[in-house]
Parts: structure tokens; C-alpha cells; sequence
């Protein structure tokens, strides 16, 4: 048996504990920044995790994960706006919309691969982008306001941030313990087998499509989920949230994370946002000593610091957050 | 799939293949009786991995037809052939190399084991997955190297892995496309090793260059030039055809063997 108290797993833990702890740090300062930040974090981990099932574990480079989050937004948010406020209803909507539009793209797409895969993902996520744009009744270009959160028959109050928090957290960490399993299952090493070596795979009987399609329909089901909790979060839904760019920071997510690691896309998604969040501060606060005018201009870049930081990340430690954790506790794993 | 008589485990009737103006296998027709190890050598371009890829299943003979244990699966699928008990292993190795060597022929296990749409139990604890694997790696003398990752092994023990991994369906007969190409003399004299003790157990078709294992392993001996057959027959008859040694044998190199 290897060590259970590694670098790695405590800091995993600290993190879990950390997140479920969180409110009630909240409570004591009263910062209700910080509740609205995290609620944003542990939705996109969410979403990354379930990115990570198919591109982590299965080797799919899809590039229009997101689409999912606008599909079970915009569910949620029609729905309201139609005058259908139970979650009972919304929720399941959102997911079977999602597993209907991921069994379309993965029929489509799967049989490809490499670069010609990244395409037709991509093309289909920015389809979804544009006829979101195109639907006048619910705004356009302009994107669409909840009336109201999703209600639970008065037994859930998603209203209270407290209560939404808790909701979104406990989603994350079902979808994290799904996952395990999954991935673990006879079913996630044939995954594991496409990623590693594909036509071996299907040289020796495992019809391959079939297992990832199934893969791609779960995956994106989980992140349209993810979105029906956005739309919750924001009481707002926009053709934006479908936009490539969005794709893309949900596979940084899962890279800077750690592809294929369990906690890795919750260490993306913390990571990303925090510097997506504090990065601009800090280049203003770096740049002032030396030029106080240009300061606060110098801080609107940041995301040309944020570009080299994580292609740093990624080319010296390999396997992201979670590799890096794995490496610096190696030497220090001494309770075997 | 129409019965045939079942003594020869694998009968070749009539074999065709061409690529463009290339004829790799002519009328080739062969039998192959359970239990011995049937090598097939000829010089390079002889048509020898194009036999074997047909009888796998990955080509497609343009005529002609494979009979194994009794049924025609001269237009079956690779796989389930595999799952009918033929089972092949890769000239070229094609693991799963960032996965372990345990989890390598585990997944093979797992290929022979119906639909893999169980999602919730940990399929590295399995008996019904992990036993066999193990006792694959036993066969093909990798046990020691069970949980390393496969792509810290040596050359000749990813040729010990796709042995294994082959052994994992519990095939009846085996097809090696030169297993030995590519080792050492050390790595050479323990293939040669297992083999001669997997030949007690299962039905053999042997590809390979190397005369001193070939002439050591085989029960019988298939000569291919050109995609014909030119002689078959025992190592002492083969070793003594007079168009063998003409066509393909150096005549220093039988003096040897
Ligand atoms: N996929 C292919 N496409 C075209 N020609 C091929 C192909 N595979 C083999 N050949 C040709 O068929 C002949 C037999 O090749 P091969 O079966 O590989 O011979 P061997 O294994 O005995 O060295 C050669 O002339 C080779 O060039
Ligand atoms: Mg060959």
C-alpha cells in the first residue's frame, strides 16, 4: 500500500475542507466577494472536471466544452423566462438538452480525430453560439435575465448564496466522486486504453466509438449541469458563456490542472480564476513604482502575463498543479 | 459458418492477394494440424506478413479461402476471431505505453470478456480481470515486471508483453510475426525458451528469419517464394529439398543448421 499522507493528498484535502468550510469564513468577515468568487470557481470546476473525463482520461481534445454550459444555461434561463421556475423541471431539461446536442456532435465528430476532431467540436460549439445569438424572443446578441432562480418546492432556497454555494459544492464533489468511479471502472480503462493507443484498442476487439461516444455524452451532460448552475449564479445568460474563448479557458483549466488527474481541473479552475481575478492588481501594483500613469493601462495586460506563466506551467511541470504537488511531496512520501 | 472436417486446426485453401501489379500471395494453400509449431520462412518480401495479416483478418485474401477449427472466417473480423481462439501478435509492438504492464494485458482480458459498459466497480480489483492477466505475465515470464508502466521496458520484454498480451484470450493458436526480430542473443534464447514450452500447450504458426530457432522450434516447415509455396515439410525434409536450397536457403547456412 503507498502512503495515504502525501503532499499531495493533504493539500487535496485542505482544499476540500477549505471549500467546505468557506461560508462560514464568510460569515465571520462578512466578504461576500469572496462567496460570489467561489461559487464562480467551484461551478467551472465542475465543468472542467467533466472536460477532463473525455480529454484527461480519454485523450479527446474537445475544443467546445462550453457549448454545454451555454446549452444548460440558456435551458434554465428559457424555461424562467417562459414561466417554468421549478428546478425539478429545469434541471433535468438542461441535462437532457446537453446529452441530446453532445449525442449529435460525438456522432459526428468521434470517428475523427487529431486536429480534424478540434475542428468539428469547435464548429459545433460556435453553431451553438451563433443561433444563440439569433434567438430574438430571448435577446439576441443581448443575452437573457432570470426572472428568478430556480425554485425547489420551498425545500431549497437558491436565493440564499449560502444555500447556492452549498448546492453548487455538493454537485462538484458528486461529480469528482462519479468520475472516480467511472475512470476506475472497467469502462474508464478502455478509455484510458483509446487515449493511450486507439487502433491497438480496436485491433483487439473493443469497439471504440461506441465507448467514447458514451464518454463525450456523460461528459457533456455533467458540464450542462454545470451550466443550468451558472445561469443560476449570474441570473443571467449570454451567447458569450458559448463563445471558443470560454472553451478554451476550460481546457487550461483541465492542463494547468492536470489532464487525467482526479483534483487536477479543481486546481485549474481555482488557479485560473484567481489569476484571471488578481493578476491585473498585481502588474498595477508591480508597474507604480515606476511609472504611477501608465499603472492602471499596464494592469489591462495581464493576460499577456497570464499566456507565457501558463505555457511555463505546462512546458516545466508537466502534468500541471497535481503533477507538481506529486513531484515536490515524492521525496518526502516516508510513511510507507 | 459451414463445418469442414476439424483435424487441421487452420486449413488455407486457394489463397489470392495482390497489391497493384505485386502478387504477395499465390494460390497459396496450407494446413496446419493442432498442436504443432508451423513456421513459415522465405526471403524478405516472400509474403509472409501479408499471410498472416489475412489470417488475422486485418487484410482482406482477393480469393481463396481459411478454415479455422472447421469454420470459414475468411471474412470475419479480426476481433472475433480473436474471440474464436486465433490470436496474433504484432511484428511491430503496439502497447499501451503509459499504461502498466499489468494494465496492458488486462485490458486484453477484459477485450475477451463481453461489453465493458460497467461503470461502477474498480476494474483494477477484479479477479475475473487481474488473475488471468497475471497468469498470462506468468506464461510469458514478465511477471516481475507487473506494475511497472510498459514504457520502461527493454525491447525484448515488450515482445515478452505482446506474447502475453496475445495469451490473454486463452487462444488456441497463436500467429508470431518474427517475435525475435530485433534481440539479443540472451532475449533470442528465451523467446525460443517460451515458445518451446507454449508449443506443448497451444497450436503455433511461426514467421521468423532466424533459421537456428526455426530449424530448433518447428514441427513443421513452410517455404514461401514470391507467395508460393515451394516445399513444406519437416525440418529434416525441408533442410534436404534441393529447390529450397536453391531458391532460399544458403548453401553454407543448411551445412549449419
Ligand atoms: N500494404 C501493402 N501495400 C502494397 N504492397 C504491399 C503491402 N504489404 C506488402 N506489400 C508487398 O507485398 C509483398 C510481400 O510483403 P510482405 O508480406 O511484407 O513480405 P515478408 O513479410 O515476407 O517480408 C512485398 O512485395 C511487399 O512490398
Ligand atoms: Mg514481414
Amino acid at each position: 500500500m503507498r502512503s495515504a499522507l502525501t503532499l499531495r493528498n493533504i493539500v487535496t484535502a485542505a482544499l476540500v475542507i477549505g471549500l467546505v468550510l468557506l461560508p462560514l469564513y464568510v460569515a465571520l468577515t462578512g466578504d461576500r466577494f469572496v462567496l460570489i468568487l467561489f461559487t464562480r470557481i467551484v461551478i467551472l470546476a465542475m465543468a472542467a472536471v467533466s472536460l477532463n473525463l473525455i480529454l484527461g482520461y480519454a485523450g479527446m481534445m474537445s475544443f467546445g466544452h462550453a457549448a454545454f454550459l451555454g446549452l444548460g444555461g440558456y435551458t434554465t434561463a428559457i424555461l424562467s423566462f417562459e414561466g417554468v421556475h421549478s428546478g425539478f423541471l429545469q434541471w433535468p431539461a438542461a441535462i437532457a438538452v446537453s446529452a441530446l446536442f453532445a449525442l449529435a456532435v460525438g456522432a459526428l465528430s468521434l470517428r475523427t480525430r487529431g486536429v480534424y476532431f478540434i475542428m468539428i467540436t469547435l464548429a459545433f460549439a460556435q453553431m451553438a453560439y451563433y443561433m444563440a445569438s439569433g434567438m430574438a424572443r430571448y435577446g439576441g446578441d443581448d443575452g437573457l435575465s432570470l426572472e428568478s432562480r430556480s425554485t425547489f418546492a420551498g425545500l431549497l432556497n437558491l436565493s440564499n448564496k449560502t444555500t447556492f454555494y452549498y448546492v453548487c459544492l455538493a454537485l462538484l464533489l458528486g461529480t469528482i466522486l462519479l468520475v472516480w468511479r467511472l475512470t476506475n471502472s472497467r469502462f474508464g480503462m478502455v478509455l484510458q486504453g483509446v487515449r493511450s493507443n486507439e487502433s491497438r484498442m480496436s485491433a483487439i476487439g473493443y469497439p471504440t466509438f461506441r465507448y467514447k461516444l458514451t464518454a463525450f455524452v456523460i461528459a457533456g451532460t455533467l458540464c450542462g449541469l454545470a451550466g443550468a448552475l451558472i445561469a443560476n449564479h449570474t441570473d443571467f445568460v449570454s451567447p458569450s458563456m458559448m463563445f471558443w474563448t470560454r472553451s478554451g479557458d476550460l481546457i487550461v483549466m483541465v492542463v494547468l490542472g492536470g489532464m487525467g488527474t482526479l483534483f487536477g481541473p479543481v486546481f485549474g479552475a481555482l488557479a485560473l480564476l484567481f489569476l484571471e481575478q488578481f493578476l491585473p492588481t498585481l502588474i498595477n501594483m508591480a508597474v507604480r513604482p515606476f511609472n504611477p500613469a501608465g499603472a492602471a493601462k499596464a494592469g489591462e495586460y495581464w493576460q499577456l502575463v497570464l499566456g507565457p506563466l501558463l505555457l511555463f506551467i505546462v512546458l516545466f511541470a508537466r502534468g500541471g498543479i497535481d503533477g507538481l504537488l506529486k513531484k515536490l511531496g515524492g521525496k518526502h512520501s516516508s510513511h510507507e | 459458418m459451414s463445418k469442414r472436417k476439424t483435424d487441421p486446426i487452420l486449413q488455407v485453401e486457394n489463397l489470392q492477394k495482390r497489391f497493384g501489379g505485386i502478387i504477395a500471395t499465390d494460390d497459396l494453400s496450407l494446413n496446419v494440424a493442432a498442436g504443432e509449431l508451423h513456421a513459415i520462412i522465405g526471403p524478405n518480401g516472400a509474403g509472409k506478413t501479408t499471410l498472416i495479416a489475412q489470417l488475422s483478418g486485418q487484410f482482406k485474401p482477393d480469393s481463396g479461402r481459411i478454415y479455422f477449427a472447421g469454420d470459414d472466417i475468411t471474412a470475419l473480423a479480426p476481433y472475433k476471431r480473436s474471440s474464436l481462439g486465433l490470436a496474433r501478435s504484432f511484428q511491430i509492438t503496439s502497447l499501451f505505453l503509459d499504461l502498466s504492464v499489468l494494465d496492458n494485458v488486462a485490458l486484453a482480458v477484459q477485450a475477451h470478456a463481453g461489453h465493458s459498459f460497467h461503470f461502477w466497480k474498480n476494474a483494477r480489483k477484479e479477479d475475473a480481470l487481474r488473475i488471468p492477466a497475471r497468469a498470462a505475465l506468468e506464461r510469458a515470464g514478465l511477471i516481475g515486471r507487473a506494475d511497472w508502466p510498459a514504457a520502461a521496458l527493454s525491447h525484448g520484454e515488450h515482445r515478452q508483453l505482446e506474447l502475453a498480451m496475445a495469451l490473454a484470450g486463452e487462444p488456441r493458436m497463436l500467429l508470431l510475426d518474427e517475435p525475435m526480430a530485433g534481440l539479443g542473443p540472451e532475449e533470442s534464447a528465451r523467446m525460443v525458451a517460451m515458445l518451446r514450452a507454449l508449443k506443448a500447450e497451444l497450436t503455433i504458426l511461426l514467421v521468423e528469419h532466424d533459421m537456428e530457432a526455426v530449424f530448433a522450434l518447428a514441427d513443421r516447415i513452410t517455404v514461401l517464394v514470391y507467395g508460393r509455396v515451394i516445399a513444406s515439410g519437416t525440418p529434416n525434409e525441408i533442410r534436404a529439398n534441393a529447390q529450397v536450397r536453391e531458391a532460399y536457403l544458403g548453401e553454407a547456412e543448411v551445412a549449419h543448421v
